[in-house]
């Protein structure tokens, strides 16, 4: 590997390490999964041209270490349950009138040109601030099916719950999201 | 009539599971008549979009 690279390596190094921990939510697995990606780098990173198609190998590997941690974690998940992750009712309950309908102050509005956004750092921090407000099992099942990529039926394997359970936990962090993402992004936007 | 609330279930599980006819029928209609309904519609694939490229931008 030659020195760019190796600096390039060094430089991604803390995206890397936000992914892991936003998802692993415990810093030593974190520090293992990127470490490990980091070594599985050192072989076969010359063949990329730019720093974008790197990047995205990069956490496709670390990807795959999350998604081996997850699995080998899932018991003490499923052991913990889903339980303190009830809050998501709460906001349901603030959105919506009696019949269902969307109060008149909580109705979701236009967001103007999402992909100008996309390319604004700012950006970037609100949607993770948005992502740690999320309940920890709530916003693992997301990340699972977001991040990861997993289908709904092996996040369930993973999670020990049901596939119902699992599109409502969904669903919650999907809701609480785009709240969270309107309140502090799109609607200072004028959009 | 499906209610917002029945409606924003089902526009979180269409990005999960195909839907039945009769639910997506429903949906329809409902995103045809609620302008609420329909940009939470529109966010749930910006959420989805932010986080491809949040992750590196893989399918
Ligand atoms: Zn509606």
């Amino acid at each position: 590997m030659d020195l760019d690279r190796q600096a390039e390596l060094s430089a991604l190094r803390p995206d890397l390490l936000r992914f892991a921990r936003l998802q692993l939510r415990d810093a030593g697995a974190a520090e293992d999964a990127v470490q490990e990606t980091m070594l599985a780098a050192l072989v076969g990173s010359d063949r990329f041209q730019s720093r974008s198609s790197y990047k995205t190998w990069l956490i496709s590997i670390l990807r795959n270490k999350i998604i081996d941690i997850i699995r080998s974690q899932s018991r003490e998940i499923s052991a913990s349950g889903l339980s303190d992750d009830d809050a998501g009712d709460d906001l349901t309950d603030a959105l919506f009138d009696r019949r269902g309908h969307w109060q008149e102050t909580a109705r979701p509005g236009r967001w103007a040109d999402p992909e100008a956004s996309f390319e604004q750092q700012q950006f970037w921090a609100v949607f993770e601030a948005c992502l740690d407000l999320l309940p920890e099992r709530t916003a693992r099942v997301f990340m699972m099916r977001e991040f990861l990529g997993l289908e709904t039926d092996e996040i369930c394997k993973e999670a020990s719950i049901s596939s119902s359970n699992c599109w409502v936990v969904l669903h919650r962090a999907r809701m609480s999201l785009r709240t969270c993402l309107e309140t502090k992004w799109f609607a200072g936007e004028g959009a | 009539m499906l209610s917002c609330r029945q409606a924003t279930e089902l526009m979180s599980q269409e990005q999960d599971r195909a839907l039945s006819f009769s639910e997506r029928i429903g949906l329809r209609l409902h995103v045809w008549i609620c302008a609420g309904c329909n940009s939470y519609r529109r966010q749930m694939s910006v959420l989805r979009a932010a986080c491809r490229r949040f992750g590196g931008g893989t399918s």
